[in-house]
């Protein structure tokens, strides 16, 4: 069987980001996965035994003095140099940016042909790699191949819920060196993750989102105590975001994050076409909302005409009761 | 200092956007196609340069139908000072391998000291095609900045992280893309509208590019589109007025779907 790489997303201290899973599972469903790693000199072989469980059969551990000064660049080599000791059909990495940039500069470079925010891949009957992609929001369900060779394909993080055969996993390290005048050059890194409690919004199960309804700042705690009741990430419409409601980070829809929760909750949300293509593949949408023809009641499974004031406390304390 | 913006026409994200399940490919006709915003905001990080710095010369490229005309009227009407159009019948259905391909060849023909992009289109939502141009040019890209400093031999700025924010620079001549996080584009002013009709607008084929749509992409793996299919539409659920009791009753609804 052939080799697929996927490439892993390491955190600036080193630990295995909630990305490896899905990228392992969906490296074993189309061949013999190896994990990639770029670490620091000296340290790149502790990883083997996690990378093993989570599906690995061989981790190349590549190791750059270069990381954290040159940008994305070690990424690139180590990935160039496990494909030449581990001939393979495709390398798989995360739809982030970095891993954009990476799996971008890489294609060209090796003559591969790039597939961009595939969902789900499968192998088709002759072999060659089917992606799955989810267009316009969701409203269209396309699948893409390579042809003529090799394929580089970004994951949607969070999209693969597989998770692949743990195993033993076989580690060999490499040194990488880059020519850094062909790459930016990193001067800081600043980690202000905020500890948040609330799980991330990008793969949240369940999200409370807040809309321009909420009509303030100090209003929109309502958003934070319903999500918070529920153990929901916080999301908001454009409108929110533009009217300085709540951070761009938080921002779904079109020019934001494109999110597929169990639940999704709308409040005070219109739903106008921007904000409902970054939603609508949500399983269960509720909305609440004081304009009976708002279009997010379109798109509802369940939707309420009244105050989110009124509704939304009424809410909360009905699930602070159940949960006693 | 010359600056390249690329921008892309896309169809207006307020309308309803549609493929043609058959090709594959987006319907151009089926929506008002604008210039996307984000590259709209790639063209005011060059005219606020230009406003700053005398003698800084703004392009804007784009690649498309003969509908693109219109968008680069747009940017020039906004102040850049030339444009160049890529039309060729083979480049429908490019990949982002051939789109970069061809783009850096403009770029290299154009001379230009920094190429200014929007991180990601709303339509394909790559955001891959800046660093790709970077690498067919051997040259260092900076991508997804949330805010750009430029000065004569260097552009730097900030990009978010998974886990927070990082700074970097690179010497020119450089490619990066821009985010959100830079501010609105300026709109087109009366005078501005009068005199983008006598600026040049340049039309380019692959041949003029030295290029041919086939040969560029032989011997490599090239993405295609397998099948396109519509997802059935949402249907609206139940709806409700609230008469006082809407929060309990929502709450009865996720219970029983087992939803919390």
């Amino acid at each position: 069987m052939t080799h697929v790489l996927a490439l892993i997303d390491l955190s600036p201290s080193g630990e295995i980001s909630n990305t490896a899973p899905g990228l392992l599972a969906a490296a074993a469903a189309l061949g013999t996965p190896v994990a990639v790693t770029v670490t620091a000199p000296g340290v790149g072989s502790i990883l083997g035994g996690q990378l093993g469980a989570l599906g690995a059969e061989i981790v190349f551990a590549a190791e750059s003095e270069q990381l954290g000064s040159v940008l994305i660049a070690p990424q690139i080599e180590a990935l160039a140099a496990a494909v030449a000791a581990y001939p393979s059909s495709a390398i798989l990495v995360s739809n982030t940016s970095d891993g954009r940039d990476i799996a971008g500069r890489l294609a060209v470079r090796l003559n591969a042909g790039l597939v961009i925010d595939a969902v789900a891949v499968r192998q088709a009957d002759d072999s060659s790699i089917l992606a799955t992609h989810s267009v316009f929001g969701g409203a269209y369900i396309v699948e893409s191949t390579v042809t003529g060779g090799l394929a580089v394909v970004t994951v949607r993080p969070g999209s693969i819920d597989d998770r692949a055969t743990p195993v033993t996993a076989t580690v060999a390290t490499a040194t990488i060196s880059v020519d850094a005048a062909r790459f930016a050059a990193i001067d800081s890194i600043a980690d202000t993750a905020v500890e948040s409690s609330r799980p991330e919004l990008r793969d949240a199960s369940i999200i409370v989102s807040g809309g321009r309804g909420l009509g303030s700042k100090e209003n929109f705690v309502l958003v934070e105590q319903l999500a918070d009741a529920l153990g929901a990430a916080v999301g908001a419409s454009r409108a929110a975001v533009d009217a300085g409601y709540i951070a761009q980070t938080a921002q779904v829809g079109q020019t934001g994050i494109t999110v597929s929760p169990n639940l999704y909750i709308a409040l005070g949300i219109s739903g106008a076409i921007q904000h409902r293509a970054g939603m609508q593949t949500a399983k269960t949408i509720v909305a609440i909302n004081k304009d009976a023809d708002a279009p997010i009641f379109d798109v509802a499974d369940f939707g309420i005409v009244g105050d989110v004031f009124k509704v939304v406390p009424q809410l909360i304390d009905a699930i602070n009761a159940r949960a006693k | 200092m010359k600056i390249v913006v690329l921008m892309k026409q896309v169809p207006d994200t307020w309308g309803e956007r549609t493929l043609d399940v058959t090709t594959g490919l987006s319907e151009r006709a089926a929506t008002d196609a604008v210039i996307d915003e984000i590259g709209e905001r790639a063209l005011e990080v060059a005219l606020t340069h230009r406003d700053a710095v005398k003698g800084t010369e703004v392009v804007v490229v784009s690649m498309g139908p003969a509908s693109v005309t219109a968008a680069l009227r747009k940017g020039l009407s906004m102040g850049a000072d030339s444009a160049i159009h890529v039309l060729d019948d083979g480049l429908v259905g490019a990949d982002a391998w051939l789109t970069s391909k061809v783009l850096a060849a403009v770029v290299a023909r154009s001379g230009a000291d920094v190429v200014v992009a929007g991180n990601e289109s709303t339509d394909g939502r790559g955001g891959v095609v800046p660093a790709m141009i970077a690498e067919h040019l051997g040259l260092p890209h900076l991508s997804f900045l949330n805010d750009v400093t430029l000065t004569p031999g260097e552009v730097s700025g900030s990009r978010s992280t998974d886990t927070g924010t990082l700074q970097a620079h690179a010497a020119l001549p450089a490619v990066i893309s821009i985010t959100e996080g830079l501010p609105e584009a300026r709109f087109p002013n009366f005078k501005g509208i009068m005199t983008a009709k006598k600026k040049p607008l340049e039309v380019l084929s692959l041949a003029d590019l030295g290029l041919a749509a086939a040969s560029t992409v032989a011997g490599n793996g090239r993405s295609v589109v397998v099948s396109t299919v519509q997802r059935p539409a949402r249907t609206a659920g139940t709806k409700t007025i609230d008469e006082g009791n809407a929060g309990v009753e929502l709450a009865e609804f996720l219970v029983a779907g087992r939803l919390i």
